[in-house]
């Protein structure tokens, strides 16, 4: 595996990220989760503080694995009221580049325009999304999910309700 | 019923009848342009108005730029440590003097024309200022401050209104609720790094609202009771039905707080399975200190009971799962723009920071269990008042009770009362419920009133 080559990582890694926006705009939220690793992290950090630490800083989102399911349970649920009905999205994944690390993860960061319509109004989110993707015999695991948004602030969509 | 084309007379905007129990809100306030311009002139040019909090400028030089009441101002500490707060617009052209967020300046340069200023505001530098002439009086071009700006407990306050009571009077009642806030820290208290900035297209006053209202909380929470629940807390939908009522109280001056007893942790001294076993003790030491520093009672309050306090007309302080602080700014009838920041005791770090860090992303923010719920919330009542035959908004809840509950609604009505006294040009009302007795007279200033809500809430 040490030999793969750049464009062939990388085409892994889309062909990855591509299923995952799929599974997202599809609304299988269940599978979704089912990519993270027992020990993973998804953050979205504060639009004022895009380095922000969980730790330190107030972000948006700082879920662990429980808190994922937990959040994707929210979703599923039809007492998620920002979510439903459900809103319309549809994502758009570019710029993947892809670098392997010493322990053999691969540390990935990918554009990302997620258009999200609903109750007559549309809207994007644009950031960019850090993974940190472990090897899983020939798949990839989701171990770290990072989405740090370009606006300055949220004020075209009133929260972050779906998982960016 | 009045033709929509007609404006209300704005005495009949507000139905109070006390005897009966009946309080209702015409739904016009909402979204009428014209009644939202008459609130930016007899409320939020009239009020004191939140700015932000001294630990946002720690070390001389740092600012925040901030919009208050419409207004673009920014705050500074200057080289002598005493905060200032500039109307952001030079006083040469106009420009915006300060055009970060925040930073760390030694001179304040406008870039339009260079034009420079200390940080205590005044002119120091003037680009060939031999053309003015003899006459110019540098004295004359100092940075400009809003008429009145002062503090309370770190809480920076402006009013644009030189006639303003001071304001801890303003505060009335709510001063004894920001005390509850700093006092159960032991070094004061800091905003942390980042803010949650996120806009509702719905009139400012849902959220004032919305911010107080404990009868929504399971109808549209139920994710969030639900997760909670799971983690181990009694907080099922069932128990929270039954649990104590709380008190809602309005303190005077609009300024209105839900006081509940806690049933999810409270990172200050209530400890909850979703803190870990390893905070345990050190949750009990933080308990231990109250109770030695303030009495039993005091800690209680501290400790084991949340409130969401609202300082009149549009600053809301959290205290519950976590410290809140949440502005709301009015842009437009039908729309708001909310900034939200978490306040946490000085000397916490580590892991007791990072257990309330955590704690504050469950309920609180735009991206935590509840708040888009209420976002929604108040955008689909924005679009229901469109629907103009349905004129009124019932706000009567618990209105014939002696001591309402937090899912009462006297909070709301303490709220309106000043409100539709401000909108016909007075400043103080009674806004209590009953006829005024002596001691709710008494109440906004009494500092017994945390023995009258354990009374009411046990």
């Amino acid at each position: 595996m040490t030999a793969t080559s750049i464009p062939a990582l990388r085409g892994m890694v889309e062909e990855f990220l591509f299923r995952e926006a799929a599974l997202l705009d599809d609304w299988r939220l269940d599978e979704w989760v089912d990519l993270f690793t027992h020990d993973a992290r998804y953050m979205v950090p504060s639009t004022d503080l895009p380095e922000g630490d969980p730790g330190r800083d107030l972000v948006f989102i700082d879920d662990d694995l429980m808190r994922l399911r937990a959040r994707v349970a929210r979703l599923n649920s039809r007492h998620s009221h920002r979510e439903n009905p459900r809103s319309r999205t549809r994502r758009f994944v570019s710029n993947v580049r892809v670098e392997e690390t010493e322990d053999r993860q691969l540390s990935v960061s990918a554009n990302i325009l997620v258009y999200r319509f609903r109750s007559g109004e549309g809207a994007p989110y644009v950031g960019s999304v850090q993974y940190i993707l472990r090897r899983d015999g020939e798949d990839l695991r989701i171990a770290y999910r990072r989405a740090v948004l370009d606006m300055e602030d949220l004020s075209w969509h009133g929260a972050v309700s779906i998982i960016l | 019923m009045k033709n929509a084309a007609e404006p209300m007379d704005i005495r009949d905007l507000v139905i109070d009848d006390r005897k009966r129990g009946v309080f209702r809100v015409h739904r016009s306030c909402m979204s009428s342009p014209d009644l939202f311009q008459r609130e930016r002139e007899l409320i939020f040019d009239r009020c004191w108005i939140y700015l932000g909090h001294e630990s946002e400028v720690e070390r001389p030089g740092d600012y925040r730029r901030r919009t208050v009441a419409g207004r673009p101002l920014f705050f500074v500490r200057g080289k002598d440590g005493q905060v200032r707060v500039f109307l952001n617009s030079c006083p040469h052209r106009g420009a915006m003097i300060c055009r970060r967020d925040a930073g760390n300046a030694k001179i304040l340069r406008c870039f339009y024309h260079a034009w420079s200023f200390n940080t205590e505001g005044e002119l120091i530098g003037v680009p060939g200022r031999d053309a003015y002439g003899p006459n110019f009086d540098p004295a004359e071009f100092g940075l400009k401050e809003p008429v009145r700006v002062d503090s309370y407990r770190g809480f920076f306050f402006v009013s644009f209104n030189p006639d303003v009571e001071e304001l801890s009077t303003y505060l009335a009642g709510a001063r004894d609720y920001l005390d509850l806030v700093v006092d159960q820290t032991q070094e004061g208290v800091r905003v942390v790094p980042g803010s949650n900035k996120y806009a509702i297209k719905a009139n400012w006053k849902l959220l004032a609202e919305n911010s107080l209202d404990g009868y929504h909380l399971i109808p549209t929470h139920r994710t969030y009771v639900d997760y909670m629940a799971g983690l181990g807390t009694d907080d099922s939908g069932d128990t929270l039905a039954a649990r104590p009522p709380g008190a809602g109280r309005a303190l005077g001056n609009g300024h209105c707080v839900s006081e509940n007893i806690s049933r999810n942790g409270r990172p200050i001294a209530r400890w909850h399975p979703v803190f870990g076993e390893e905070a345990k003790e050190r949750i009990a030491r933080a308990r231990r200190r109250l109770v030695r520093k303030y009495g039993e009672e005091r800690a209680f309050r501290m400790a084991d009971t949340s409130r969401n306090l609202l300082i009149y007309p549009n600053l809301l302080i959290m205290d519950f799962v976590a410290i809140s602080i949440r502005y709301i700014e009015p842009v437009a009838p039908d729309r708001m723009e909310v900034t939200a920041w978490h306040l946490v005791p000085r000397e916490e770090s580590g892991a007791a920071l990072a257990t309330r860090l955590d704690s504050y992303l469950t309920f609180l923010g735009p991206g935590g269990f509840a708040t888009p719920d209420d976002v929604e919330a108040l955008e689909s009542c924005q679009t229901g008042f469109r629907a103009t035959e349905n004129e009124w908004s019932d706000i009567s809840r618990g209105m014939l009770k002696s001591r309402p509950g937090t899912s009462d609604e006297l909070q709301m009505r303490g709220f309106w009362r000043q409100w539709h006294a401000n909108m016909l040009g007075e400043d103080t009302t009674n806004v209590q419920d009953g006829q005024p007795t002596e001691s709710q007279a008494a109440a906004p200033d009494s500092e017994a009133d945390g023995t009258g809500h354990r009374a009411s809430a046990r």
